[in-house]
């Protein structure tokens, strides 16, 4: 498809022009990002020439700080400097297995915890926003001017709450977010590409806080999930964690304070990386108390110390085997992903497990953050060699509804391919009832109590019938983002009560909204400027894909459909030269009811010209 | 509107048969999703990007429909104007029942006893008994026969793969730490 090949009549042709687009990986202890120029995918560097952004912010007297000068502080000003906050996205101060490792003031809210730091209570989203700004800024400064999409990674096992909270730090860091990609998909894309590699593989990605396993099938440029599994809060933060509680056993310290405990942590990290090439590595600090704490970790013990974590890591990949239908012989290559994998322990206890030592030949810290790039530069539409490839993910874990007795009942099951919709059909239990209660929950367990709540809500406005007269259809989607949308619709007698909720993570559209406005407080010309120019954007973007739309398929439309469209088009083309934003939105929206049949009748000869026209010669050679 | 009238054969190019090409299902399916998966529209309009959604997501649950034995043939006989679901009438033959109960128990008793090998073989039986329905079912479905005649074995084949997911459950169990 020549989607943007085709100028419009009269314009200059801008086949060339480049949008600019990046990939950035969201970590937990440390962010990057990178873009597509010309050739592979690059990390871009600070001034400095360093790659990655420590993903620590501060909230300083004076001011935000992010990266590196947020992390000279931490042990300082633990109690206002964040560190590993992705821990904390979409997570309520019950979910916390140890809140006390954390030296924050935490403050509950329905949802999503909150920080209390020196510069007012702050949600984990706008923390993961100040790293996402930083990112962005360096992005535009390395590529001279705004950036116009981006690709953020998230952990494949990273439920609905979490993918929305990172959506919506995105938002609030003021990025045009194209899509939010899965690590392990990412590393095997960049993977892949390099090694023109067929088969399935098994990415291993253990993160500073998360561990993902995916199994992916890779055929002819389709990168398909098979299963994914992993654990959300595991990662080399809890290795460093062990470290220092080796230290304070075999030293026998005291309680510690924050700033202790944050300079200990600090020292076993340093203790641990220094251990992926040494046999022994010497951890000496000097506590507030004036206490020296002097001790040596050796390889042998540090390995011994550990070996629950490096454990708990294998179950989930026995678990992915098993979904997807596969024993260990069937894996052709494992990849390493995210950097605590350096760690000889975890390397050794993957080869074991997989029977075959795991792929090295790329860098564990950069290489998701190159396959977002890849994707992005391929969703915003500049086209690069080789660009035939497609990624087809799963959906981590089940989606389901609470049925009676505090069970739950999957609608969705876990390694469904996304996008995916399915209805379930419901009934009344109770004459004349007029409402249902829709709870949504997401996860494995068959008690509602074992499973993660994404949202509640009625539907009301039933017809009084008899019991189980009634005929609700409940269907949940699941998009390109592996976020859901849940509908629920009563359509017996006609009179349809329909209601459509993206399940919360604590925080409301509104209260996005006014962290948005926060954002700009300082200048409210620069809101309003800002809204004109996206809306401005939107227009280009689609009269440049309705023109292209118009210029191959126009002989679906009659006379006056085409009319109806033109019309549309000229309408927009005006608007978009004045300065009025609402009145551009209302002439893109009109222009969008007005090609709605059109591009449905597109996507269905798309289907028919799959399987005939020039796909099919490949067709009939892979079924050779 | 896409064409949501096609059924799930004809959108892969397929005959109508319960015996299928596999490869050939993986292939139609690639080359589908290569067309209408919305990372192909990212540049489209929101009503390509919905319209690309939703043609996707229906390529996705065909594909899920025809490559497990039960669903398509669930889906053969719905095509017939035939409900097989199991959901929708449980009574299965005597005969049957009786041989799933022994099993069961079986497995109940091997997994108390953390007996990986008797699961695993009990897992095999099934496996094995699936197969023999399943080409059972292809001389009733692909044949002359009257289609309402696979509607017991097509109900037994979903019970076997309910059985058989359980089977995985319990082996699953025994992976994990006695503690953990």
């Amino acid at each position: 498809m020549a989607l943007f090949e085709i100028a419009e009549p009269g314009a200059a042709p801008l086949p060339h022009v480049r949008r600019r687009a990046i990939g950035i990986d969201l970590g937990t202890t440390h962010s990057l990002v990178a873009t597509v120029r010309n050739g592979p995918a690059v990390v871009l560097p600070d001034a400095e020439g360093r790659p990655l952004v420590p993903s620590i912010v501060r909230y300083a007297p004076a001011g935000v700080e992010v990266g590196y000068a947020a992390m000279a502080h931490q042990a300082t000003d633990a109690g206002n400097t964040i560190v590993s906050v992705k821990r904390l996205m979409g997570r309520g101060l019950a979910d916390l297995a140890d809140a006390r490792r954390f030296p924050y003031r935490f403050v509950d809210s329905p949802g999503m915890l909150r920080i209390d730091t020196r510069a007012g209570v702050k949600s984990p989203v706008e923390v993961s926003a100040e790293i996402l700004r930083a990112l962005r800024e360096r992005a535009e400064l390395a590529l001279g001017g705004p950036v116009e999409g981006a690709v953020v990674t998230v952990p494949a096992y990273f439920d609905d709450a979490q993918r929305q909270a990172t959506k919506a730090a995105a938002a609030l860091a003021g990025l045009p977010v194209l899509r939010l990609l899965n690590e392990p998909t990412a590393a095997a894309l960049a993977y892949g590409l390099d090694n023109a590699s067929e088969g399935v593989y098994a990415v291993y990605d253990l993160g500073g806080g998360t561990f993902d396993i995916s199994i992916l099938r890779l055929t002819r440029g389709v990168f398909e999930v098979l299963s994914t599994n992993g654990d959300p809060a595991l990662g080399g933060d809890d290795f460093d964690h062990r470290v220092m509680c080796w230290i304070i056993e075999t030293a026998a310290l005291p309680p510690l304070t924050p700033a202790d405990a944050r300079r200990l942590l600090i020292a076993s990290r340093e203790a641990k990386e220094m251990l992926t090439g040494h046999d022994a590595a010497p951890i000496v600090a000097t506590l507030s108390s004036g206490d020296a704490v002097n001790v040596m970790l050796t390889k042998d013990l540090f390995t011994e110390i550990t070996r629950t974590l490096v454990q708990k890591t294998l179950q989930p990949v026995r678990r992915a085997l098993r979904d997807a239908g596969l024993v260990v012989g069937d894996i052709k290559g494992v990849v390493l992903v995210g950097g605590a994998t350096r760690m000889p322990q975890v390397r050794r206890a993957v080869g074991e497990l997989f029977g075959q030592p795991p792929l090295l030949n790329l860098n564990p810290d950069e290489v998701v953050a190159l396959g977002a790039a890849v994707q992005a530069n391929k969703l915003a539409g500049n086209r690069d060699r080789d660009d035939d490839w497609l990624l087809l993910d799963v959906v981590p874990l089940s989606l389901g509804l609470e049925t009676m007795g505090g069970l739950t009942e999957k609608i969705i099951p876990r390694n469904s391919t996304i996008p995916v919709a399915r209805m379930q059909e419901f009934t009344t239990f109770k004459d004349g009832q007029s409402a249902m209660a829709i709870h949504v929950l997401q996860g494995e367990r068959e008690k509602v109590a074992d499973c993660r709540s994404l949202a509640r809500f009625e539907l009301r406005g039933i017809p009084p019938l008899t019991a189980g007269a009634a005929r609700i259809a409940v269907t949940f989607a699941v998009d390109a983002d592996g976020v859901l949308d849940v509908t629920a619709r009563e359509s017996t007698t006609g009179v349809e009560a329909a209601v459509t909720v993206k399940p919360s993570f604590g925080l409301s559209d509104g209260e996005i909204a006014r962290m948005l406005r926060d954002s700009f407080a300082h200048a409210a010309d620069d809101m309003t400027a800002r809204a004109l120019a996206e809306a401005q954007v939107d227009a280009d973007r689609m009269l440049a894909a309705t023109d292209a739309a118009l210029a191959q398929d126009a002989d679906l439309l009659h006379g006056d459909e085409r009319a109806a469209i033109d019309a549309a088009l000229a309408d927009v083309r005006i608007a978009r030269g004045g300065e009025d934003r609402a009145r551009l939105a209302a002439a893109i929206e009109a222009l969008n009811r007005g090609t709605e049949a059109f591009a449905g009748r597109r996507m269905d000869r798309g289907v028919a010209r799959a399987l005939t026209g020039r796909r099919l010669d490949a067709v009939l050679e892979e079924r050779r | 509107m896409l064409d949501f009238n096609r059924n799930h054969f004809e959108l892969f190019a397929l005959p109508l048969r319960f015996a299928i090409d596999t490869h050939a299902l993986e292939a139609a399916y690639r080359a589908l999703q290569g067309e209408v998966h919305p990372d192909r529209h990212a540049g489209g309009t929101p009503a390509d990007q919905r319209a690309a959604l939703q043609a996707s997501a229906l390529v996705n649950e065909a594909y899920r429909t025809l490559r497990s034995p039960a669903s398509r043939a669930e889906y053969l006989l719905s095509l017939h104007g035939i409900d097989a679901r199991i959901e929708t009438d449980t009574a299965l033959p005597l005969d049957f029942l009786e041989r799933q109960l022994e099993r069961r128990e079986a497995a109940a008793d091997a997994a108390a006893a953390r007996d990986a090998p008797a699961l695993e073989s009990a897992l095999a039986d099934v496996r094995a008994e699936s197969r023999a329905l399943e080409s059972r079912l292809a001389a009733l479905l692909d044949g002359a026969a009257d289609p309402a005649l696979a509607r017991t074995p097509v109900r037994e084949l979903r019970f076997l793969v309910k059985a058989a997911e359980d089977l995985a459950a319990l082996e699953a169990v025994l992976d994990e730490p006695v503690d953990g």
